[in-house]
């Protein structure tokens, strides 16, 4: 009798672990389906007036690009601003504080208000695979300190590799309710045929909330993008 | 009389730049005699090369025995100066290089680098090349472009912003 009861009892509670196992699951999955449906749409609460704004330097060209991008940026609505590079790429740093003194000496503000920070790259130029790995974990724990951080509203990226656990852990945000952060990636005009394959993971698993491509024949091939043609 | 020529008015730069990254390839292809020699023969008087990451160091040469001046740096916060000082541009294919160069109306010969894994870079090189905005070429037959293509003739210009 007692065996009997003690075996119901274990297979009750191995049940009510298994059930609760799956209401779990279908609630993450549930979620995912709600933050996927609402990327890309406008917010229903009132905007506040200043974002707090990550933006993706990568190296070169990235840095150049988003630069440019960001001379046309309302810094008003757009602040505090919270620039991230990777860990080995201080130019692309100087070039950030250089903006921004400027626009700080310009409106007479004294002093800086953006921050400054570099993360661990996933994968350097020319690293094998299978090392890459292990880089890739620790950028990801890095990067989720940094976002756990920071929080930001918007994050503007163009296309390094460096993006894609940030975009990834802001998806995440999403999910789990921390914040909603709105995702503008911009593909480098550089990809004129072809989506970099950050460009290529963000739109295909619609984690984005707006994408922009620069050329019309990336445009026809993924419709979903919206074409503003070349920014440079 | 022979001095005029590497005075400051005679003075032609050409301006190689490989951005941020490292072009060994290109380096060494503008480095090689054929490539100088065709330089020289054509008038200019001055190779700047900007060698960025690349462990290949070029030979410097000051220019005073009537051959071309070499001089290299690696890296420089902008190279808006040089370019604007340079009668053509050699670059890498990188997007920053090449549209800084075009802004500034400066005849373009890119060379895509092809040791990358992920080459990326010669879609806007080609497109480019498409729409008549710079020349391509590649290190190996550098000094072989340099004869096919007429420098002096400006290809479209870039609509500056």
């Amino acid at each position: 009798m007692e065996k009997n009861i003690s075996c119901s009892f274990s297979d009750l509670s191995s049940n009510l672990g298994i059930s609760c196992f799956i209401a779990f699951i279908t609630i993450i999955l549930v979620r995912v389906i709600y933050v996927i449906y609402r990327t890309g749409k406008p917010l229903s609460k009132r905007s506040p007036q200043a974002l707090s704004t990550l933006i993706v330097l990568g190296s070169g060209g990235h840095t150049a690009e988003m630069i440019n991008l960001l001379l046309v940026l309302q810094k008003d609505r757009f602040t505090p601003r919270f620039f991230i590079a990777a860990a080995t790429d201080n130019m692309s740093i100087q070039k950030a504080r250089v903006l921004e003194s400027s626009w700080a000496d310009s409106s007479g503000v004294k002093g800086i208000s953006a921050e400054f920070m570099q993360i661990y790259r996933s994968r350097e130029v020319g690293q094998s695979y299978i090392t890459s790995v292990w880089t890739t974990l620790v950028a990801m724990v890095h990067a989720l300190w940094l976002m756990i951080k920071i929080r930001p509203q918007v994050v503007l990226c163009n296309g390094p590799g460096t993006c894609f656990p940030l975009c990834v852990i802001a998806f995440i945000f999403k999910v789990i309710g921390i914040r909603w952060s709105s995702i503008f990636y911009v593909e480098s005009i550089a990809r004129v045929k072809r989506l970099s394959l950050s460009g290529l993971l963000l739109y295909k698993l619609r984690i984005a909330d707006q994408f922009f491509v620069q050329w019309p024949q990336l445009h026809r091939k993924y419709p979903r993008a919206h074409y503003v043609g070349c920014l440079m | 009389m022979g001095e005029s020529l590497h005075g400051v008015k005679g003075k032609r730069v050409v301006f190689i730049t490989v951005g941020t990254t490292c072009f060994d390839a290109l380096v060494k292809g503008v480095d090689s005699q054929e490539v100088k020699d065709e330089l020289l023969r054509r008038g200019y008087t001055n190779l700047l090369i900007q060698m960025g990451r690349g462990s290949y160091l070029p030979t410097k040469s000051t220019g005073d025995d009537g051959s071309l001046a070499v001089d290299y740096f690696t890296f420089s916060s902008s190279i808006a100066e040089h370019l604007k000082s340079a009668s053509f541009v050699i670059s890498h294919a990188g997007s920053g290089s090449i549209f800084e160069t075009m802004r500034l109306d400066k005849p373009l010969i890119v060379v895509v680098n092809e040791d990358p894994m992920d080459n990326h870079q010669s879609e806007l090189a080609e497109e480019f090349v498409e729409r008549k905005h710079l020349y391509c070429a590649r290190p190996p037959t550098l000094h072989r472009s340099l004869l096919f293509h007429t420098l002096l003739e400006m290809p479209h210009r870039w609509p500056s912003s």
